[in-house]
């Protein structure tokens, strides 16, 4: 990753014009050429330094709903547990943290009764207790990294 | 690593839809991303049979409503270095929790910050702020400043830090 990348890594989570040609817009402010900026968007998401290029949609706001969810799972069954977990595909994310509570995943549904059903099939699979803990309010998002 | 200015914004678990058929067929089709040529909203319109012009002009409308967050980037952290990843949780007055909650999220340390509910006794924590370092030594600085801001209000708090991504996929909506 070189200075370039990174100018292009920082300038595109500020935001993406709409306009004709917004690839050569970008390029002028970062002193390139649309055919490169195209170039490095396209091998920043091969190698995986970039995760998405494109609009963020609001789940909520799509009709859908978001929770966080928490299980506490013993070693000795957590891979399976993970197994069975990340089976359904509303099973957005899912880490692995240092807690009793050691299993964490966000649950993303079309529907926000779909929540209450994934999390009673996922208690009824592993034979474990799923702790649901949506978010009652929003004080920020706007995940920003520095490259 | 710094953050785009703090904004409280409404819960919004009761927005109904706010988006039309050509909304969803766009939204479809963007979902994955943005195709890389040099016009990707012609690109989009040939894929969903309209404008251009309509796409973008319904983008904005989407901007405006927040049901587009933003359009642009995300990086993997990883990629970039921040190998930390510690999900601080608090246990603060509910009473205060509004107050507190735009405070703490408008740290630049501090990438998301929700309101969730404890589940007594195990869990007697409200207040959820993400917080990224490239090490664990630079989580806990940010965890002392979070501290500090909370003086008296923080009544108990701890950091889960992520060992593995399990799973990580992003929201999808059917076709």
């Amino acid at each position: 990753m070189d200075v370039l990348d990174r100018q292009i890594i920082n300038e595109l989570q500020g935001g993406f014009p709409l306009c004709e040609h917004p690839f050569a817009e970008v390029a002028e402010r970062l002193g390139t050429s649309e055919d490169e900026l195209i170039r490095r968007i396209d091998a920043l998401l091969t190698d995986g330094t970039l995760s998405r290029f494109g609009p963020m949609y609001h789940a909520e706001r799509l009709g859908g709903a978001l929770t966080l969810a928490a299980m506490q799972v013993p070693e000795a069954d957590f891979e399976r547990v993970a197994v069975l977990v990340n089976a359904y595909p509303e099973v957005a994310h899912n880490y692995a943290r240092e807690h009793a509570l050691n299993m964490w995943f966000v649950l993303a549904t079309e529907s926000p009764g779909r929540i209450d059903a994934v999390i009673a099939a996922i208690e009824h699979d592993t034979g474990l207790k799923v702790y649901n803990m949506p978010k009652l309010e929003e004080f920020f998002v706007g995940l920003r990294f520095e490259a | 690593m710094s953050a785009t200015p703090a904004g409280l914004r409404q819960s919004a678990a009761t927005h109904a839809a706010e988006y039309d058929e050509l909304d969803r067929r766009i939204i479809v089709a963007t979902q994955d991303g943005l195709p890389r040529v040099a016009r990707p909203y012609h690109a989009v319109g040939e894929q969903v049979g309209v404008t251009a012009a309509e796409v973008m002009a319904r983008l904005q409308r989407m901007l405006e409503r927040g049901v587009i967050r933003r359009i642009g980037a995300v990086p993997n952290h990883y990629k970039l270095g921040y190998r930390a990843n510690g999900m601080t949780v608090w246990n603060v007055p509910d009473e205060r929790i509004r107050e507190l909650g735009e405070q703490v999220g408008a740290l630049a340390s501090v990438s998301h910050c929700y309101h969730r509910p404890r589940h007594l006794p195990g869990w007697p924590y409200n207040l959820f702020a993400m917080v990224h370092g490239h090490d664990r030594n630079e989580v806990e600085a940010k965890v002392a400043e979070i501290a500090r801001l909370l003086g008296d209000a923080d009544r108990g708090h701890t950091v889960l830090y992520s060992t593995r991504i399990l799973k990580k996929t992003g929201l999808r909506i059917g076709g």
